[in-house]
C-alpha cells in the first residue's frame, strides 16, 4: 500500500503558537483513521495541515505524493475537507450550491443528484434556500457537495454532527464505500464508540502530537 | 481560466439575487445619498448642478464599499472561504470572476444612480461618450480594487469598519478623477475630461494587475 498522508517531525505554527510539535503520522491509502483528543489536542489543526491550510514549519510532510513544504496548494483539488463549519451560500438553492460545488472542482452538474440521493437528501428539498432548511439538512448538504467531487481523501472534522441515528448510519456507509474504492479517510470525532465501528485505526492526538496509535507495533 | 471565472461570478451574482441586497437596499440607500444632497444644497443650484459629478460617484463608493463587503461576507460566512481555497479554481480565475460579479453589481448601481442626478439635480448630458468612458473605467477601478482590499480584510474580526478605511484612500484618485470627467461630460467644466478618464483606465489597469498577481498570495494568507 502507498502512503497517502506522510508526516515527520512536523510543526506547524498558528500565529505564534504551535499547534502541531513535532507530529509524525502516516496514513495507508483505504484507510479510515479516527482522529481522538481532547480539546486543542490539535484535531483540527491536523486536518488543516493535511489539506495545506496552515503551513508545516518543519518535518517532512507529503500529502497523495505532493511536498507540502514545497508547494501547500497541490493537493487540494484530490481533498475534500468538511470542518466544523458547512461551507454553504446560504442563499442558494440546494441544488444550486452542489452544482456549484461540482463544477468547481471539474465534476459534472449530473453528479449533483446522485450525491443528494447518496446522502438521502429530499428531492422535495432540492429547490429550496439553504438558509431554510433545519441543521441536519445542512451538514447532509455539505456531505453531498464534498461527494460529488469523488476526492481521494477525505478530512472530516465530527461528521456526524447534528445527523440523526439513520443518517448516521447511512453517512459511515457512505464512508466505507469511499474507502472501499481507495479513497483515504482521516475523520475527528468525540463520539465513542459509535463512530470507533467504522474506523480501521484510531489515533489519540495531545499537545499537537499523536500519543496513541491502534495501528502501532 | 474564463470558465471557472464565469463560474464564480455566475454564482456571486445568483446569490446576490436571491438575497435581493443590491437592490433591495444598497441602491435605494445610495439614491437616498443623492436626494439628501438635493434638499442640502437646493438653495444653490447651481452649486448642486456643478457638485453632480462628484456626488454622483460619492454614492457610487458608499455603495460600491457596501456591494464589496457583502460579496466578500458570502465567503466569510459558513467557513466558505476554506472551500474557495480546497477548490480547483485557479486564483486568477476567482479574481476575475469576483471582480466581473462586482462590476455587474456596480454597475447596476450606476445605472440606477446615473437618472437620479439627472432628475435630482437637473443636469443634461453633453458627452455620451466620455460619460460612457468614465463610468465603465471608473466602474472597473471600483470591482478591482474591491476584490484586492476585500480578500485583504476579509479574514479580519474588525473587516465591516477597517474595509471602508482601506479602500476610500485607495478608490480616492478614481472619485476625484471621475467627477472632473463627469463634469465635462455634464458640461459644467470644459476640457480635460479625456484625461481624467484615461487616468481612470490607468488606475483600472495598474490594479487589474496587481490584483491578477497577488490575489492568490492574499487569499492564502487572509
Amino acid at each position: 500500500m502507498s502512503a497517502v498522508v506522510e508526516f515527520e517531525r512536523v510543526v506547524s505554527i498558528a500565529g505564534s503558537f504551535p499547534v502541531l510539535t513535532g507530529l509524525d503520522l502516516r496514513v495507508e491509502q483505504g484507510e479510515i483513521l479516527l482522529v481522538r483528543g481532547e480539546n486543542g489536542a490539535g484535531k483540527t489543526s491536523l486536518l488543516r495541515a493535511c489539506a495545506g491550510l496552515i503551513s508545516v514549519n518543519s518535518g517532512n510532510a507529503s500529502v497523495l505524493g505532493f511536498d507540502m513544504r514545497a508547494d501547500r496548494r497541490a493537493p487540494r483539488r484530490y481533498i475534500g475537507l468538511l470542518g466544523h463549519e458547512n461551507n454553504l451560500y446560504r442563499d442558494l438553492r440546494v441544488s444550486e450550491h452542489v452544482e456549484f460545488r461540482a463544477a468547481s472542482v471539474g465534476a459534472k452538474a449530473s453528479d449533483t443528484a446522485a450525491a443528494l440521493e447518496q446522502v438521502g437528501f429530499p428531492q422535495q428539498l432540492w429547490t429550496v434556500p439553504i438558509i431554510s432548511l433545519s441543521a441536519g439538512q445542512r451538514r447532509k448538504v455539505a456531505i453531498a457537495s464534498l461527494l460529488v467531487g469523488r476526492p481521494q481523501l477525505w478530512l472530516l472534522d465530527e461528521p456526524h454532527a447534528a445527523l440523526d441515528t439513520e443518517s448516521r448510519k447511512n453517512l459511515d456507509a457512505i464512508l466505507k464505500d469511499a474507502s472501499a474504492s481507495g479513497a483515504t479517510i482521516i475523520f475527528v470525532s468525540h463520539e465513542n464508540p459509535t463512530t470507533k465501528d467504522i474506523a480501521s485505526r484510531v489515533v489519540t492526538m495531545d499537545g499537537g502530537r499523536i500519543m496513541e496509535d491502534s495501528g502501532a507495533g | 481560466m474564463l470558465a471557472e471565472a464565469l463560474l464564480v461570478a455566475r454564482k456571486d451574482l445568483r446569490v446576490e439575487r436571491r438575497a435581493k441586497i443590491a437592490l433591495g437596499q444598497v441602491a435605494p440607500l445610495a439614491l437616498l445619498i443623492l436626494m439628501v444632497f438635493a434638499f442640502a444644497l437646493d438653495a444653490n443650484s447651481s452649486l448642486l448642478e456643478r457638485g453632480a459629478g462628484g456626488l454622483y460617484w460619492l454614492a457610487v463608493l458608499y455603495g460600491g464599499t457596501l456591494l464589496i463587503q457583502r460579496s466578500f461576507d458570502v465567503e466569510t460566512d459558513d467557513g466558505n472561504m476554506d472551500a474557495l481555497r480546497m477548490s480547483g479554481i485557479g486564483s486568477t480565475s476567482l479574481f476575475l470572476g469576483k471582480a466581473s460579479a462586482l462590476f455587474v453589481q456596480i454597475t447596476v448601481l450606476e445605472l440606477i444612480l446615473g437618472p437620479g442626478i439627472v432628475l435630482l439635480y437637473n443636469v443634461r448630458v453633453v458627452d455620451w461618450v466620455l460619460l460612457f468612458a468614465a463610468a465603465t473605467a471608473g466602474t472597473v477601478a471600483f470591482s478591482v480594487c474591491g476584490v484586492l482590499w476585500g480578500v485583504m480584510s476579509a479574514g479580519l474580526r474588525v473587516r465591516a469598519t477597517l474595509l471602508p478605511l482601506l479602500l476610500v484612500p485607495v478608490l480616492a484618485p478614481v472619485l476625484l478623477a471621475g467627477s472632473r470627467a463627469f463634469e465635462t461630460a455634464l458640461g459644467v467644466r470644459t476640457g480635460a475630461g479625456w484625461t481624467w478618464a484615461g487616468l481612470m483606465f490607468v488606475i483600472a489597469a495598474v490594479h487589474t494587475a496587481v490584483g491578477l498577481g497577488a490575489f492568490g498570495f492574499l487569499l492564502e494568507e487572509g
